[in-house]
């Protein structure tokens, strides 16, 4: 590559880097600045310490938890039957997994509203339990696009047809299989779609709020409306969270002792 | 009685027809391989049997009873595949023991037969090791023996040797042999290496188009083809067209030459077709047949030299043994070929 290629490519690289950088440091610095003339962790603390903090982010944790087990239910067993058994089915079925990136969430909460109220057949709605599992629900839909692909690239990367065969060669029954041969070979895969959900659901804010949970994306607008320096506290702390999910993502992928290479 | 018979066996994918009235008796304890090229249905068969497909129409029995409608892990049946199929997030023990482990054996139990199964595939050592740590040769004997652990009433092995290289593709095949032989499990053995299939089965069946073209030993499969395709499928062949004389006295002109054949013919014209080694250079005591020809190319393959030569306008080759003090001839010299009129095979089909 010439020099003027490699220039271009570094100039590039180093405004990318600045775009993305500049507005977390200007966010972090702020953040500090809670205690006049210097820099401090007061607005952290405060954050803290706050047990309505406490309250919503276990809430949203339980809630991301919840929405992690449901996804893998739902998608790990229907990528695999769609590669094994209906490869043609794939493309719809993508289609589908791909609709809630294109229906904003506001429109998949208000037909959560109008099909599961109190006067509906299914009154989801009207108890804390069903609004919970609703919001559980409308979250492993937000999250479907991301779980479906890590999971269908996970399983990519074995031969599943001959693993399933072998299995069933020596007495295995499906539950056997997805349990004992798939979900393991594709456990960095699941992981991967697991952190992105956990991210996803930390920081998510229309569901919950309009489904009136006590979520900590709702928390972080309440929040941000009320307070000068918390809100950025807290913003950094959701920016921490999702770069911490990341990073498992990918020491769980480097450290899968079973999916090296071949010799 | 048959151990494994399959009875009139019929797949067909949409309006293809992939196995067409397929029949055969298997013996306990018997190998037996399924030899044919890519798409004549040999897999598709083994996989039938294996319970992954299911027949159009007829039937499979092990053990006289019909295994048709149970599902795969119902059938008690060990397979090799020739991916390997390893699971990947298990060590070589776990690998083995999976199955006993689904049958609900105790733990003293599978690990003493992953212990005798690892012996006898020769890697007593090798239990801890993960899958992507072992060479292709072991990954497919580690497969060996966890197909074999859990007690199977019919081995199948679909191209277990075909991802291996040629040296250990010819010593594994001979061990897989042995531990056959020393476990007496009645085996299906699909290749389209004919020479994979000749070393080590007790019978061959060759497959056409879906068909069972013909079933039979090695030796009579590779010296008696009842039809041209088995004939130019397995093995080397060199085809005449010869004019049929006298048919009832097997009376055929071959190139000019008279040929009393060992059996009666019919028609106008009959195929005849000669293996490379039956035909020798110069002549023989005891070869009847003496065919004029001018050497086209010699090929010196070490132990074995081939040549190709010309008879009456069509072409032939003859393998000959290299000996130091016989050098071959050139192309383009005029010599005799001569062989045994027994050594002719009547082309059918």
């Amino acid at each position: 590559m010439s020099l003027w290629g490699r220039l271009t490519g570094w100039i590039v690289l180093i405004f990318g880097l600045t775009y993305f950088a500049l507005p977390l440091l200007g966010l972090t610095e702020f953040s500090l600045k809670a205690r006049r003339g210097v820099y401090s962790l007061d607005a952290y603390a405060k954050v803290i310490a706050d047990p309505e903090f406490q309250a919503t982010f276990g809430y949203s944790v339980m809630m991301a938890l919840v929405t992690i087990a449901l996804g893998i239910l739902i998608v790990v067993p229907t990528a695999f039957w769609v590669r094994l058994k209906m490869p043609w089915a794939r493309p719809y079925v993508e289609f589908i997994t791909l609709m809630p990136l294109v229906i904003p969430a506001i429109v998949i909460v208000f037909g959560y509203i109008r099909l599961y109220n109190t006067s509906s057949w299914l009154p989801l709605t009207g108890s804390i339990m069903g609004t919970n599992l609703l919001l559980a629900f409308g979250y492993t839909i937000l999250a479907l696009p991301y779980m479906y692909r890590a999971v269908d690239t996970g399983l990519r990367t074995i031969d599943v047809a001959t693993l399933t065969e072998a299995a069933q060669s020596l007495g295995a029954g499906w539950v056997t299989i997805l349990g004992r041969v798939i979900l393991p070979n594709v456990i960095p895969a699941v992981l991967s779609g697991a952190f992105l959900t956990f991210a996803i659901v930390i920081g998510e804010f229309t569901l919950a709020a309009l489904l009136d949970r006590p979520a900590f994306g709702p928390y972080l607008q309440r929040i941000g409306a009320n307070k000068p320096y918390e809100p950025f506290a807290l913003a950094v702390i959701a920016f921490g969270i999702t770069w911490a999910c990341m990073g498992l993502i990918q020491l769980v992928t480097r450290f899968s002792k079973h999916s090296k290479v071949a010799r | 009685m048959a151990f494994l018979e399959l009875s009139h066996l019929e797949k067909s994918f949409g309006s293809n027809r992939v196995v067409k009235d397929f029949n055969l008796d298997v013996g306990q304890g018997e190998f037996i391989s399924l030899l044919g090229p890519s798409g004549c249905g040999k897999t598709t068969v083994l996989r039938m049997v294996a319970g992954f497909e299911t027949p159009s129409s007829g039937a499979i029995r092990i053990g006289g009873t019909d295994v048709v409608g149970k599902r795969p892990n119902q059938r008690n049946i060990g397979m090799v595949f020739q991916a390997y199929a390893l699971f990947p997030n298990m060590t070589v023990a776990e690998n083995v023991g999976f199955g006993l482990k689904i049958k609900g054996a105790g733990r003293d139990e599978i690990s003493a037969r992953v212990t005798e199964m690892l012996r006898l595939i020769g890697l007593p050592d090798l239990g801890a090791r993960y899958p992507f740590q072992l060479s292709g040769g072991q990954q497919q004997r580690v497969a060996l023996a966890r197909a074999l652990a859990p007690k199977p009433q019919v081995l199948l092995l679909d191209e277990p040797l075909s991802a291996l290289d040629a040296k250990v593709r010819v010593s594994l095949r001979n061990e897989i042999r042995e531990i056959q032989r020393e476990l007496g499990i009645t085996t299906i053995f699909v290749t389209h290496d004919q020479e994979e299939a000749l070393s080590i089965s007790d019978r061959i069946v060759v497959m056409n188009g879906g068909i069972a073209d013909q079933v039979g030993p090695p030796f009579e499969i590779y010296n008696r083809p009842t039809t041209r395709f088995v004939a130019n499928f397995v093995g080397q062949l060199n085809a005449f067209t010869a004019t049929v004389e006298d048919g009832a006295a097997g009376r055929v002109r071959l190139g000019g030459v008279p040929v009393t054949l060992p059996a009666p013919v019919s028609g106008g014209s009959v195929d005849l077709a000669a293996r490379p080694e039956a035909l020798y250079l110069g002549r023989r005591e005891g070869n009847d047949v003496i065919l004029p020809a001018t050497v086209r190319d010699v090929h010196f393959l070490g132990s074995v030299i081939r040549i190709g030569a010309n008879v009456a306008g069509m072409p032939v080759a003859l393998d000959t043994f290299n000996r130091a003090d016989q050098p071959p001839p050139a192309p383009g010299a005029a010599v005799e070929l001569s062989l045994s009129s027994r050594d002719l095979i009547v082309l059918g089909g």
